[in-house]
């Protein structure tokens, strides 16, 4: 507080109590103890107005304020600048590769490094059916772990709980890759793949959905980390959205003789839809851009597959991959670039939805 | 309802009442049945949460424990075979993810002022925001790629300034946001009192917001340390790696992650043991940093 010019008014509350205890401890006649307090007071007064020296100091440098609100002026810009300069640097990397394939770039499955022609087909769609399966076996397990944090769980169980998730949030990315790798890849291969190709052996749409030899990689081992991945953020959205919902609705819902789902479905979904919609929208944000788990597990093929268990690749795993191969100026460079490109415009697109959906219930 | 037509006697009670009371029943215990089967569902889901938490843990622990040595963190990364340790990756991950906090924070921090001080709900903050947001979610590796064409291109090679610049990109919403959450948590009474007693708008700010938040200001640069040290995929368009001992900023740049991923898909087992190890530390160091930043934050709500 000094600091700042202003006055320490703290300096005489030492002495009061002192007079205070002293009075209580009758070592002081209560004459003498009334006036010693009445000094104080006045002191204390006097020492509270801004002494007229020191607040024209503070007035005199207006440009202490015009500079440091500059720097935050200029610091928002900055934020600005850099998405500008991400959308920028990608599509002008990229450029070469529009210019060469045109828009048929983004439809064509060729990836051919010998002849010099490149698509994008493969990998959005890789990226895309990756997230999509992610999403459909995280939200389910999202949902379940949202609604035991705020409904079910006894209290001392809460924070415990919800903090572990929370930690499998922060769990780098390429933990993830070599987890997948070492310990689900083997699992995936001499489990849980020969099953579900047994168990779907006939049935005609599924059977050639599940086919193949079971290697453990692929797109469908993909999906299934990056749902472990976006599990915690999907779960963490959903239960402070769910928090929002007020206690007097539920209250009057289980007063009516509700159960605790039917409270869940009746009052709390309908009450919290948009932001639940928003908060799968950012794990579908998360799960798009994955790179690193994603490498070590999708088998990076040239080509789309036609089974869930075949390899195939994503924007950023074969981006990940191939750069090391790609010298600079080359087309297959540019080609990249083109792929972070498209990357950006989905991702960036998802998240706007995402934001916009969720704003209005959860503040900041 | 009455006892009477809970139990009605035959002939006595409506036979119409009787029936609703048997379906009411059966749809009560229906109802409970369906509840049970969600609550146990959603128990389920939780465990399985849990239980992935703790496998990767178990994985961490079991595989790496057995290469931890102190060779570990007095060696540098060596050919396959000759005791190699990780010393190059331990120091560059420190030095790249230290100059990327040191870079983004203060403008993380500036953002973030702007947002809750100086923005009052214009467009522009409302942009400046939303366009944050996104970044925090970013994918990285697009940061990656942006630093590639921006400075490794230019700069005419990998360097391990590259990299603490891509991370200092990750670390600028994280703090952004933190900070502007922090800040509109301040009582207005608190800033009042400042601006009355004739203290200048900045020094209100630095002197009484900063400190009161401090505590949250500090959580949410915690939370972007972890976040960065364990990141990769930035990492390897610009500092790129680097298996000799080097401190120089303007060379390629060894850390753990990107060791990690070089390692791990090699063919040589003790350098499969060593990405383990490096695997074990950097989750150890990014768990701890996050119970830290918790534990702080505890302190302050």
């Amino acid at each position: 507080m000094t600091r700042s010019g202003l006055p320490g008014r703290p300096r005489f509350r030492a002495p009061c109590s002192t007079v205070l205890r002293a009075r209580r401890a009758g070592r002081l006649p209560r004459r003498a103890a009334r006036v010693i307090t009445l000094v104080g007071t006045v002191q204390n007064a006097i020492a509270v107005t801004p002494e007229p020296g020191r607040a024209r100091r503070g007035a005199g440098r207006p440009w202490g304020d015009a500079v440091f609100a500059a720097a935050a002026r200029a610091s928002g810009g900055f934020v600005l600048l850099l998405l500008g300069g991400i959308i920028l640097s990608l599509f002008i990397g990229g450029i070469a590769a529009f210019r060469q394939f045109g828009a048929g770039f983004v439809v064509s499955t060729d990836w051919d490094p010998v002849h010099q022609k490149f698509g994008a087909l493969v990998s959005i769609y890789g990226t895309l059916v990756t997230s999509a399966i992610a999403l459909a076996l995280a939200v389910p397990l999202a949902f379940g772990i949202a609604f035991y944090l705020t409904e079910l769980a006894p209290g001392w169980l809460r924070r415990p709980v919800g903090t572990a998730i929370e930690l499998l949030a922060a769990v780098p990315s390429i933990i993830y890759g070599m987890w997948g790798f070492f310990v689900i890849v083997p699992i995936m291969s001499d489990t849980i793949q020969p099953a579900i190709i047994n168990a779907f052996d006939g049935i005609p749409v599924l059977a050639d959905l599940f086919a193949g030899p079971p290697f453990g990689t692929g797109i469908f081992t993909a999906a299934l980390i990056l749902a472990v991945m976006v599990i915690p953020f999907v779960a963490a959205t959903m239960r402070d959205v769910f928090e929002t919902v007020p206690p007097v609705y539920k209250e009057s819902a289980y007063g009516v003789g509700c159960t605790t789902w039917e409270v869940m479905r009746s009052i709390v979904l309908p009450y919290t839809r948009v932001s639940v919609v928003g908060g799968i929208m950012l794990g579908l944000g998360r799960a798009l851009g994955e790179t690193m788990a994603v490498t070590f597990v999708i088998g990076n093929a040239d080509r789309i597959s036609t089974t869930l268990f075949g390899s195939g690749n994503t924007i950023a795993s074969i981006v990940a991959l191939e750069f090391p191969e790609s010298p600079q100026g080359s087309l297959k460079l540019a080609s990249l670039l083109a792929l972070g490109f498209i990357l950006f415009v989905i991702s960036f697109i998802v998240l706007a939805i995402s934001r916009t959906l969720l704003r209005p219930k959860v503040a900041g | 309802m009455s006892a009477t037509t809970l139990t009605p006697a035959p002939g006595t009670g409506s036979p119409g009442m009787a029936k609703n009371e048997v379906v009411a029943r059966a749809l009560g215990r229906r109802r409970h049945r369906v509840n049970l089967i969600v609550k146990t569902l959603c128990v389920t889901a939780t465990v399985i949460g849990l239980a992935l938490l703790a496998s990767i843990l178990f994985t961490l622990l079991w595989r790496g424990l057995g290469g931890l040595s102190l060779t570990v963190f007095t060696t540098a990364t060596k050919p396959p075979g000759s005791n190699g340790g990780l010393l190059n990756a331990i120091v560059g991950t420190l030095i790249q993810t230290g100059i990327g906090t040191l870079i983004g924070t203060p403008i993380g921090l500036m953002v973030g002022t702007y947002l809750a001080e100086y923005g009052h709900g214009s467009l522009i903050s409302n942009v400046v925001r939303f366009v944050s947001d996104v970044l925090l979610s970013a994918p990285s590796i697009l940061i990656g790629l942006f630093i590639y064409q921006l400075v490794v291109e230019p700069m005419g090679g990998f360097s391990g300034i590259a990299g603490s610049l891509a991370l200092a990109v990750l670390v600028i919403p994280i703090v952004v946001r933190t900070t502007e959450d922090m800040l509109r948590l301040i009582p207005a009474t608190l800033r009042e009192a400042a601006v009355g007693l004739g203290a200048p708008k900045w020094k209100m700010i630095t002197l009484i917001c900063y400190r009161a938040a401090m505590d949250g200001i500090v959580t949410g640069v915690l939370l972007a340390v972890a976040r960065i040290a364990g990141e990769t995929a930035p990492l390897l368009f610009t500092s790129l790696g680097n298996l000799n001992w080097s401190v120089n900023m303007s060379q390629p740049m060894a850390s753990l992650p990107v060791t990690i991923y070089q390692y791990a898909g090699s063919a040589f087992d003790d350098w499969v043991q060593l990405a383990w190890v490096a695997a074990l530390l950097i989750t150890v160091g990014v768990l701890a940093i996050n119970i830290i930043a918790r534990f702080a934050l505890r302190g302050r709500t």
